[in-house]
This record gives C-alpha cells, structure tokens and sequence, in this order.
C-alpha cells in the first residue's frame, strides 16, 4: 500500500533551517576556545587543590586563578551545556525531551552563577 | 520535496551491536560526547568547592576533604581525562570544519592520539602539581 507523508512529517526531526549553521558556528568557537582555558583551568585548579583554606582564599585573590576560573565557569560550562542540549535533542523527544533541554538548561546557568560567585566572593 | 528513500540508507552508528561493527571513528565520536556530558557533573564538584571555600571554613573542610579522599582522586582525575579527550575531541572537529584530516585513515589516527594524549595530560596535571 501507498503510504501517504506530508512534508511536514517528512520535515520532522531533521532540524530547523538557518538556525543551525549559526549554532555549528558557535560550537566551532567554543572549541577552539577550550583548547586554551581547559589545560589552563586544569593547572590552576590542580595548583589551587591541595592547600589550606588560608592559602586558597589567598590563592583566588590573585588575578590570574579568578580569571580562568571565572573564564572557564563561563565558557566552557556554556559549552558542555549546548554539548548535553543536542544529545538530549537526539535521544530524548517529545515533552519530556523539551523538559530536560529546560532543566538541562537552568542547571546550567545555576552552576555558572554559583561559581562566578563563588569566585568573586573568595576574589574580592 | 524528494521522496523519502525507505530502504538502502547508510546504516547509523546508532545500531552498534549486530548490525554495525564498532570503529575508531565512531567510537571516538560517541565518548566526545559521553565526556562532555561527565564534565558537565564534574562541574557541579568544582563549583561546590568554590562555593565552601567562599562560605567558611567549616564548609571549605568538608568537601575539601571528599575531594581529596582516594575516592575524590579517582573522580577528579576521571573528570580531567574527560575534559582532556573532549578538547581534542572537539579540536578534531575544528581541523575537520576547516578541511582537513577527513580520511578514514587520519581520522583513526586522531582518534587514537586523543585517547593517548589525553591519558597523557591527565596524568601530567594530576602528578606534576
């Protein structure tokens, strides 16, 4: 038998136009990005581990570890982020799909506020 | 719109199993993204550390302590091999998106020098500082 497809359902779940090259664009900055901030990160946190609360409070006064830290909680969280949204986007569907790309979503900015404070509290 | 072609597509690495035999290409690709998804929860370690140093000192032992306990060690170096082979697994992307490296060959060849060097820096971060 004939099966009848409309284009819409041909359509479905291949993605929206013009948005995505926009979002693989993004993606390509990102990871040239991280290149950069994920071994600077790794040696500031690992100089950082391992010291007294005086010496850490000391140690994120100084510019350098706040600025990768600060940079990497934005940036690279940002990152794996839209990372975990597209792999929510492929396996996940349907409401609950829409709902774990929103908690997916809010958690995400959650961590990233929680540490920049983190950060500027113990930096200031 | 051009009809939907229903039979003799390229099978998807989605059918690893019976019908798909596992690669270097595909595999690599897959833990690009399991990775990125661990160091998205390894995050929520790292900020919970700079949340307790930020709060006091009481706080700042606790989990101070949980992550520089053996188990501690063990998650922070998996989350560091993790982030590692996420970057070189998204560096691989960049050398593909600007038209280089797109040979079978070559990919495998990435695929294996991500494994091996992110093993490699992992191991460097962890013993050297």
């Amino acid at each position: 038998m004939q099966r009848y497809l409309t284009d819409r359902k041909r359509a479905r779940g291949l993605g929206a136009a013009r948005r995505g090259t926009h979002h693989h664009w993004q993606m390509m900055i990102t990871s040239m990005l991280l290149v950069i901030l994920v071994p600077a990160f790794a040696i500031t946190f690992a100089l950082g581990l391992g010291g007294s609360y005086e010496e850490v409070l000391a140690y994120y006064g100084r510019p350098l570890p706040a600025l990768i830290t600060l940079l990497t909680l934005v940036v690279v969280i940002f990152h794996l982020m839209q990372e975990t949204i597209v792999a929510v986007e492929d396996y996940v569907h349907g409401i609950a799909g829409k709902l774990t790309i929103v908690a997916v979503t809010a958690a995400s900015y959650t961590l990233m506020a929680a540490g920049i404070f983190a950060v500027a509290k113990l930096a200031l | 719109m051009a009809d939907v072609n229903r039979g003799n597509r390229p099978l998807s690495p989605f059918m690893i199993g019976p019908y798909y035999r596992p690669q270097w290409t595909s595999m690599s690709s897959i833990l690009v993204r399991i990775t990125a998804i661990a160091a998205l929860l390894a995050a929520i370690l790292v900020v919970a550390w700079l949340l307790a140093a930020a709060t006091s000192a009481e706080a700042f032992a606790t989990v101070d302590g949980l992550l520089r306990s053996f188990l501690g060690d063990l998650i922070l170096f998996g989350a560091a091999w993790a982030i590692f082979y996420h970057m070189l697994g998204r560096l691989r992307h960049v050398i593909w998106d600007f038209g280089y490296g797109l040979e079978v060959k070559t990919s495998e060849r990435m695929a294996q020098g991500m494994v091996i060097l992110a093993t490699v820096l992992a191991l460097f971060v962890a013993l050297a500082f």
